[in-house]
């Protein structure tokens, strides 16, 4: 089993995660309403290519439904890619199948969107936790174990920990079962990990904390992560890249300040326009986006973009944009992104009250 | 008055205690309003939401109060002697997703796995109002329109949508009978910033065409900021300070909604380590004793940690449960907390 589990250096050293032109195409059923009519292909992930390295966060961003999840799912093999390469540690963990992929599959934790994925309905929160510790072999005595497993839950935001140990999944707040699951996931050191919206329940506060305590982890042990997240604020302040979704497509991939200060594709605008602000009399500016987002059952011909682009052209609706490289590292798939790079940023810095120093 | 709770308590029984998770909370709300309620992370907002719906767990006990909705006591009919709730109630069946709808926390488990998502819909329609299949079908396309779901994915099943789509489906089956009453439980957490403009925008729109009132509960102070027109802010099951949103925003009166407000994330200025609440949110099952924030508040004194603050009024209707409010207010600053 052990024998897939790299001993030499990966192919592009330093790359913890390198994935090329990822695919997966999900069949599905026509429902009662159009009987006879063939099949559904949702595109939910269409061609994504990332490298992460060590110890480096990448922030996935987009819209509702734009492949998020699937793509934490394949990357951590989940879910069976339908084409692409997936190098982890260097090995193309794409295609393993079985006890090979079982010896990989252990390096890595997957933060669950939905934290009654990552928790089993039966087991208290004790179990929950400290199930990892034994699939690893990690910790001899229940004593190790149960003070591992409150330091882990305590990490977490969750104080006193143990009056929560011995309840049930059901028997606590969302918030508190999101931090369950972080809690599992973080109790081992990962070589690599996946958080699916990881602090989306929680409040400002607890939130902070949950952010800063993977921010340390990383600082510490060089954990890798993919970072999945509606939130671009959130984003921006976990990740040191930043990847900007559209329907199963990265359009722009850069360095995380870089991204947010100079956003060469209009979708990048256009997320960054629409973040809310809490003040009851701040006055919103139009979001630059028109339209509905299309089904991934119907991906549109040219840029996939150019439905609710509102800066449109002929050759948008014909031709589908190449990449392109507006600074080093910094890529976008629009066919005027040097236009809207050099005009720089929507968003005019103001002072930060709100982050500590 | 469409909703009234008067101190309502709901303490959860554990195997090593109670949980005081509601623990004597009042809030009102007229024909057509929004309320948002805010709080940290297990302060009680769903325990007081099941409250409001009559959903509580067979180990939840109510130990006091009384809720009033539409003119009709609604424990009166539900609970049972040792406080708990009936299983089964035909009059509030009718009540529940015909009037009072509820759009759940964590959605994703609230929609029936083995069911294609638009028959569940379709059936709510039915089961509730006398229309034709054709036309429950139809108004479930209207609302996929609405909550922003291609409608060429309607006859999928649950596993097939994502986060955001489940949660959205949700709202949709909770707008679909037109209720007086939403109480909407984190709506929006699974969803980015362009989708929620758009279905925050469209409720509103619905809201106001058909006199529907909403309780928002959310951990998202800016998008009550935007929904909302009046606020509760909740801290250890009960609540801390209520008033408009512009009051509560503006004319702070709580130290910790003050706390609240202040540690937000940005995509403006520089990146700086946020800022959190200093210590732990308290236990409930052994609640701090006198005002419940003051192991955390940085202008506790001793009064504070012996008496229970009362209710203080500030202007008509915005009410803080803080001694001294109104010493404090206007130079509450988030910066103490830091
Ligand atoms: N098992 C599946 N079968 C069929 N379609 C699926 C499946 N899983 C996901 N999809 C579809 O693939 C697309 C992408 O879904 P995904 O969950 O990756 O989105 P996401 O970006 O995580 O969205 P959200 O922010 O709402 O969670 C969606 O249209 C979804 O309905
Ligand atoms: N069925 C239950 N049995 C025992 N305790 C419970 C139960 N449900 C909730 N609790 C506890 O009651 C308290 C309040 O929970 P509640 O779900 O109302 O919080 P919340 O404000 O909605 O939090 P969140 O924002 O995290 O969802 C928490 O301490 C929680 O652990
Ligand atoms: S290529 Fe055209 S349609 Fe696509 S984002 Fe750029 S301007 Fe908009
Ligand atoms: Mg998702
Ligand atoms: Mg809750």
């Amino acid at each position: 089993m052990s024998a897939v589990v790299p001993t030499q250096p990966s192919v592009e050293p330093g790359f913890v995660m390198n994935v090329q032109n990822l695919v997966k195409h999900f069949e599905l059923k026509a429902g009662f309403f159009a009987l006879g009519a063939p099949p559904l292909t949702v595109k939910a992930v269409d061609g994504v290519s990332f490298k992460i390295h060590t110890g480096e966060i990448m922030g996935l961003v987009g819209e509702s439904g734009c492949g998020k999840t699937t793509t934490g799912r394949l990357v951590t093999r989940l879910e069976n890619p339908s084409s692409g390469r997936i190098d982890f540690l260097g090995v193309d963990i794409a295609t393993l199948r079985g006890s090979d992929l079982v010896g990989f599959r252990k390096y890595m934790q997957m933060i669950f969107q939905d934290p009654y994925e990552s928790l089993n309905p039966r087991f208290t929160v004790f179990r929950a936790v400290a199930d990892p510790l034994n699939v690893l072999g990690i910790a001899e005595t229940q004593e190790e174990r149960l003070e591992l497993v409150i330091k882990a839950l305590e990490d977490a935001g969750l104080r006193p920990a143990d009056e929560l140990l011995g309840r049930f999944p059901h028997e606590l707040s969302g918030g508190q079962r999101q931090r369950v699951a972080i809690a599992r996931a973080l109790v081992v050191s990962p070589r690599f990990i996946v958080a699916d919206e990881p602090v989306s329940m929680l409040d400002v506060s607890i939130r902070a904390g949950v952010m800063n305590l993977m921010l340390e982890l990383r600082q510490k042990y060089d954990i890798p992560f993919l970072f999945i997240t509606h939130d671009i604020a959130v984003a921006r302040y976990m990740s040191d890249t930043i990847g900007v979704m559209y329907l199963g497509r990265l359009a722009e991939m850069g360095p995380t300040e870089e991204v947010i200060s100079r956003p060469a594709h209009p979708y990048t605008r256009a997320l960054l326009a629409a973040v809310p602000v809490p003040d009851p009399e701040h006055e919103y500016s139009i979001v630059p986006i028109t339209g509905e987002l299309p089904s991934p059952v119907n991906i549109p011909k040219g840029c996939r973009f150019h439905t609710r682009c509102v800066y449109a052209k002929q050759v948008c609706r014909e031709v589908e944009p190449a990449h392109v490289e507006v600074s080093p590292g910094h890529a976008t798939l629009c066919h005027f992104a040097h236009d809207f790079y050099s005009v720089g940023s929507l968003i005019p810095p103001s002072p930060p009250k709100e982050w500590e120093g | 008055m469409l909703l009234e709770v008067q101190d309502l308590v709901v303490h959860y029984k554990i195997k090593t205690g109670w949980v005081h998770a509601t623990d004597g909370v009042s809030i009102q709300l007229d024909k057509g309003e929004t309320l948002g309620l805010v709080g940290e992370s297990a302060c009680g907002k769903t325990t007081l939401a099941y409250g409001i719906s009559q959903l509580l767990p067979s180990n939840a006990y109510i130990k006091g109060g009384r809720v009033i909705f539409d003119g009709k006591n609604l424990l009166k009919m539900t609970m049972k002697k040792d406080g708990r709730l009936k299983e089964y109630d035909n009059e509030l069946n009718k009540i529940r997703w015909k009037e009072i709808s509820m759009i759940f926390q964590g959605a994703m488990n609230a929609l029936n796995p083995v069911q294609r998502v638009g028959d569940q819909i379709a059936e709510a329609i039915l089961f509730h109002e006398r229309v034709t299949k054709q036309q429950a079908r139809q108004r479930a396309e209207q609302l996929y329109n609405l909550v922003g779901i291609p409608v060429d994915r309607i006859d999928h099943f649950p596993h097939e949508y994502s986060g955001g789509m489940k949660q959205r489906a949700m709202i949709a089956m909770a707008l679909a009978l037109n209720p007086k009453l939403v109480i909407a439980d984190e709506p929006t957490t699974a969803l980015d910033v362009i989708t929620q403009n758009k279905i925050l925008t469209k409720v509103r729109e619905l809201q106001d065409r058909l006199e529907m009132a909403m309780i928002i509960i959310t951990h998202d102070v800016s998008v009550v900021a935007k929904t909302a027109k009046r606020i509760a802010v909740m801290y250890a099951g009960q609540i801390s300070e209520t008033g408009t949103t512009r009051e509560i925003f503006k004319e702070t009166a709580h130290p910790y909604t003050s706390g609240l407000l202040g540690s937000f994330p940005s995509i403006k200025g520089k990146v700086r380590r946020l800022a959190t609440i200093k210590g732990n949110p308290p236990s409930l099952v052994e609640p701090p004793t006198g005002c419940r924030f003051h192991p955390r508040c940085p202008y506790v004194q001793d009064i504070c940690k012996t008496q229970n603050p009362p209710g203080l009024t500030m202007s008509p209707g915005h009410i803080s449960f803080c001694h001294f409010a109104k010493d404090l207010q206007g130079k509450l600053s988030p910066e103490v907390f830091i």
